[in-house]
C-alpha cells in the first residue's frame, strides 16, 4: 500500500460495452493490493443499451460508495457522449479518457477488448502492481486470455508521447 | 446473467476478505447464520441475493412463482424449525403483504428474515415507495445496513432478533447498498440444529379468537422491542464535534461521513421500533440536530412526534435518491439540486423478438394494456405501442376494465411476458373467461425472465440451480383456464402475427396468442447485416420506426447500419418499401 488518500475512478458508457466488468476488475486489483475498496453500480433496466456507470474508490479507508461531484480522479468513458456528461464529476487536475477514445481504432482494438485496453491505460496512473492486473484479467476472462493480455499491455506500455498528443 | 449451476458450488473454507455486493453480503451473512431455506422472485435490485445463495449447497434455495408464494414457503420453513429467508424488491413485498401482515401475529419458530430492496431514484422500478413504513404498519422490527459489511452482520443479527422476539424481521436495502461492493471480512457457517416443530393452533391458526389474542402478543412484543432498540449496538452513537449532529440510517450515513467527517452521528441500524431515549439523549448532546434520510420523512415524522427541534431536509429531497454532494445543501436547508444530465434511455436489444411484435401492434394502431418486463420498452417512441403499465399482472386485468368502460372498442389488446403471466397474469385470464369478457391477450414468451437478467421460471423447465423440472406448458394452461382459442406463433413472423391478430380481433371470443421466440441474450445468434443500397433510399425513415439500436440516421441524411450491433433479424428490411435494404444471404 502506498496511496494515502482515496483514489476515485468513474467508469461510464452504454449497456453492453463491458463497463461493469472493467470496474469489477479495477476493484479486485485494488483489493488484492491491500486497499479498502468501495464500488457502486446499477443493474437492471439501464443495461438494455442505456447509460451505465460504475464508481470505484480505494484507499486506506473509504466511506461513500458514490464519488462526490467534482472528486473523480479519472473518468474512464467508453463512449464520447456519455463521457462528456460526466465532466462535472472530474477533479480539476483529473484525467478524462474522452481524448483516448480514438486510440481504440488507431490500435485496431476489437470492441470486446476495449475495456481491457482502457484498463491498461488506467493502470499507468495507479499504484497497483502489474502482476495483480494480469492475474485479475486472467480470472475475469478465462477465454481469450492471450488477446486480453495483449490489449492490456498495449494500453499499459503505449508511448507516453502518444497519450500526451491525444490528451 | 449469472447461472448458478455453471459456477462451481462454493466450498466451506472461505478466504478472509471478499469484494461483495450488498446482495452477496446478505447471502453470505445468512449462510453463516445457518440459513436453510430461501425463496424469492427476481426483482432489481434484490435479484442477486438468491443467485448468490444458490451457490451454497447447504441452502435449499428457489425462484418461486411470485413473492407471496416465496414468503409463504419461507414462513412455512421457519415454522418447521429451519432458519429461512425471503427476498424481493420493494414492490414485490406489496404482493406478499397479505401473509406478511398475519405472520406478524403468528410469529415464527426458527428465524425468518424478509429482505426488501427499495429503489430510490427509480433506476429500474415502476415506483419509488419507501418500504420502511411497512415496519410500522405490520408492527415488525426493521434493520437497515449502510453497506455490504453491515449487510452481512445485520442479517445475522436479524436472525437472532427474529428468534429472540418470535417475529419475522424486515431487513431493508436500497439500490446503493444492494448494488455497491465493498471488501468484506467473511466468517464460517454456524452449525445449528433445527428447532422442533410443534403444533400450536392458538398460535398458528389465525381464526378470530386466536388472532385477537395474538394481536395482544404483537403489542406486547413491540414494547419489548422498544426496550431492545435502546440497548442494541445496531443503534450507534458516534460522538465527535458536537456543533453538528446527524440522525440517519442506511447509506445516508456514509454520505455524512464523507462530507462531514467531524460531525457527530446517531446511526440507526435498528430503525423500527424507534429508540426514543437514545434519540433524545443524542439531541441534547449536540448544538444543531439534522435528520438525513432518503425518500419519505420516516425519521423526521417520528422525531417531530417526540417534540424535538431539528433541521429537516427541504421537501424536494423526498423525491429521488440522495448523493454525497447533497449533504451540504441539506444542512443549509436548501432545495435539492437538479440532476446534472439525463441518462440515455434504454432500448430493446437488437435482435429482440419483442420489437417485431410491437411493430405489428403499432401498425394495427391497437390500444395496448401492457405490463412490466423488457417489453415495457415498447412504450417509448417511436414504437409507442404500450399504453398502460401499472404492476405485474395488470396487462390482462386492465384490458378487461378498459373494455368494460369502452364496450364498443374492440381494438384493445392485453400484453404481458411469460414470467409475468405465471407470476400474476393467470388470475386475470381466468377472470376474463369467468366474467365472459371477449378479447385478445398476448403472452410474449421469450423463455426467460429477461428484464432482471434472465432467470428461469416454471415454463422454462429449469430451476434456480438449473436443475431440470417439469415444464409448465403455457398453451395447455391457457386452454385449461378456458380461453376459446390459443394460438402459438413465431414472434418474429410479423406477417403471420398480423394476419392472426386481425382475424381474432374480429371474433367475439376470448383468445390467447402466445408469441414465442427466445430472448436474444440467451441465443446470441447473428446473421449478416442487410445490405444498404443508398441509391434506392428515399429517406422515409420507416426503418427507424422499429427503434432498433443498430440502425440510425446517417450524416448524409440517409440511414446507416451498425454492423457490430446488427443481428441480421431483417425487421428493418420488412419495413423498406423501396428495396434499399436487401437481406444478406447466409
Ligand atoms: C411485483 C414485482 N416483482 C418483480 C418485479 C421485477 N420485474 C420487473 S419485470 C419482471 C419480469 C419480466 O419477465 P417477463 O414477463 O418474462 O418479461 P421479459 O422481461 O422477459 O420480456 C420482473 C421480475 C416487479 N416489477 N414487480
Amino acid at each position: 500500500m502506498s496511496e494515502q488518500r482515496v483514489v476515485n475512478i468513474l467508469f461510464c458508457g452504454v449497456g453492453g460495452q463491458g463497463v461493469l466488468k472493467a470496474a469489477e476488475i479495477a476493484g479486485l486489483v485494488a483489493l488484492r493490493a491491500g486497499y479498502a475498496v468501495r464500488k457502486s453500480e446499477v443493474h437492471g433496466m439501464s443495461q438494455r443499451g442505456g447509460s451505465v456507470e460504475s464508481h470505484v474508490r480505494f484507499g486506506p479507508a473509504v466511506h461513500s460508495p458514490l464519488i462526490p461531484e467534482g472528486a473523480a480522479d479519472f473518468v474512464v468513458c467508453f463512449d464520447a457522449a456519455e463521457g462528456a456528461k460526466y465532466r462535472h464529476m472530474l477533479k480539476k487536475d483529473g484525467v478524462h479518457f474522452g481524448p483516448f477514445l480514438p486510440l481504440v481504432r488507431q490500435q485496431g482494438i476489437e470492441p470486446r477488448y476495449e475495456n481491457t485496453f482502457f484498463l491498461g491505460l488506467l493502470s499507468r496512473y495507479l499504484p497497483l502492481p502489474r502482476d495483480a492486473w494480469l492475474h485479475a484479467l486472467e480470472q475475469a476472462f478465462p477465454r481469450a486470455q492471450a488477446e486480453n493480455r495483449r490489449c492490456f499491455l498495449l494500453g499499459a506500455e503505449m508511448d507516453a508521447g502518444r497519450l500526451k498528443a491525444e490528451g | 446473467m449469472l447461472n448458478a449451476a455453471a459456477l462451481n458450488m462454493k466450498t466451506t473454507t472461505a478466504p478472509q476478505r471478499e469484494l461483495l455486493s450488498g446482495d452477496e453480503a446478505v447471502a453470505r451473512g445468512a449462510w453463516e447464520a445457518g440459513l436453510k431455506v430461501a425463496a424469492s422472485y427476481p426483482g432489481t435490485p434484490a435479484t442477486e441475493i438468491l443467485e448468490a445463495l444458490a451457490l451454497y449447497s447447504e441452502v435449499d434455495a428457489q425462484w418461486s412463482v411470485n413473492e407471496k408464494v416465496a414468503f409463504e414457503v419461507a414462513y412455512g420453513a421457519a415454522l418447521g424449525g429451519a432458519r429461512s429467508l425471503m427476498a424481493c424488491k420493494h414492490v414485490g413485498l406489496n404482493v406478499a403483504m397479505d401473509p406478511l401482515m398475519t405472520a406478524a401475529y403468528t410469529g415464527i419458530n426458527a428465524g425468518l428474515v424478509v429482505v426488501v430492496a427499495d429503489d430510490p431514484g427509480l433506476h429500474s422500478s415502476q415506483n419509488e415507495q419507501d418500504t420502511r413504513w411497512v415496519s410500522r404498519y405490520a408492527k415488525l422490527p426493521l434493520v437497515e445496513p449502510a453497506d455490504p459489511a453491515e449487510a452481512r452482520e445485520y442479517v445475522q443479527a436479524a436472525f437472532e432478533i427474529s428468534e429472540q422476539f418470535d417475529t419475522p424481521v424486515l431487513l431493508r436495502l436500497t439500490t446503493r447498498v444492494a448494488h455497491s461492493k465493498q471488501d468484506v471480512a467473511v466468517g464460517e457457517r454456524a452449525v445449528r440444529p433445527n428447532r422442533p416443530f410443534q403444533r400450536d393452533a392458538a398460535k398458528y391458526v389465525m381464526v378470530p379468537a386466536h388472532a385477537a389474542a395474538r394481536h395482544r402478543a404483537v403489542e406486547d412484543r413491540l414494547v419489548r422491542l422498544r426496550a431492545f432498540a435502546e440497548k442494541t449496538p445496531l443503534n450507534r452513537v458516534e460522538l465527535r464535534d458536537r456543533a453538528l449532529g446527524f440522525v440517519t440510517a442506511g447509506v445516508a450515513y456514509l454520505y455524512i461521513r464523507e462530507t462531514f467527517p467531524e460531525a457527530s452521528v446517531l446511526k440507526l441500524g435498528f430503525s423500527y421500533p424507534f429508540c426514543d431515549q437514545k434519540i433524545r439523549d443524542f439531541a441534547r448532546l449536540v448544538n444543531e440536530l439534522v435528520v438525513v434520510e432518503e425518500l419519505d420523512p420516516f425519521l423526521e415524522d417520528h422525531l417531530r412526534g417526540l417534540g424535538l427541534t431539528f433541521k429537516a431536509r427541504h421537501p424536494s429531497f423526498q423525491l429521488g435518491e440522495l448523493r454525497p454532494e447533497h449533504l451540504p445543501a441539506i444542512v443549509r436547508g436548501e432545495a435539492k439540486p437538479a440532476k446534472p444530465f439525463p441518462a440515455r434511455r434504454p432500448v430493446l436489444c437488437s435482435g429482440c423478438a419483442h420489437r417485431a411484435v410491437f411493430s405489428v401492434l403499432r401498425d394495427l394502431q391497437l390500444t395496448v394494456t401492457g405490463d412490466i418486463g423488457c417489453y415495457t420498452l415498447g412504450a417509448a417512441p417511436p414504437l409507442a405501442s404500450v399504453h398502460t403499465c401499472l404492476c405485474m399482472g395488470a396487462g390482462f386485468t386492465v384490458h378487461e376494465g378498459l373494455r368494460r368502460a369502452l364496450p364498443g372498442d374492440r381494438r384493445i389488446v392485453g400484453v404481458m411476458g411469460d414470467s409475468t403471466f405465471i407470476h400474476s397474469g393467470i388470475t386475470g385470464l381466468i377472470n376474463a373467461v369467468y366474467n365472459r369478457m371477449p378479447g385478445v391477450l398476448l403472452i410474449l414468451d421469450n423463455a426467460t425472465t429477461a428484464m432482471t437478467g434472465a432467470q428461469p421460471h416454471p415454463a422454462t423447465g429449469r430451476t434456480l440451480r438449473d436443475e431440470p423440472t417439469r415444464t409448465l406448458v403455457l398453451e395447455d394452461l391457457c386452454r385449461a383456464c378456458g380461453a376459446e382459442h390459443v394460438d402459438v406463433v413465431d414472434a418474429k413472423d410479423t406477417a403471420a402475427l398480423k394476419q392472426l391478430l386481425q382475424q381474432r380481433l374480429e371474433e367475439r371470443a376470448l383468445t390467447v396468442i402466445i408469441a414465442r421466440s427466445p430472448c436474444w441474450q440467451l441465443v446470441r445468434t447473428k446473421a449478416g447485416a442487410p445490405e444498404f443500397k443508398p441509391e434506392l433510399c428515399q429517406a422515409c425513415y420507416e426503418c427507424l420506426e422499429i427503434d432498433c439500436p443498430a440502425i440510425s440516421k446517417s450524416e448524409d441524411g440517409l440511414i446507416k447500419i451498425d454492423i457490430a450491433r446488427c443481428t441480421g433479424c431483417n425487421l428493418c428490411v420488412e419495413r423498406c418499401a423501396y428495396e434499399a435494404l436487401i437481406p444478406r444471404r447466409a
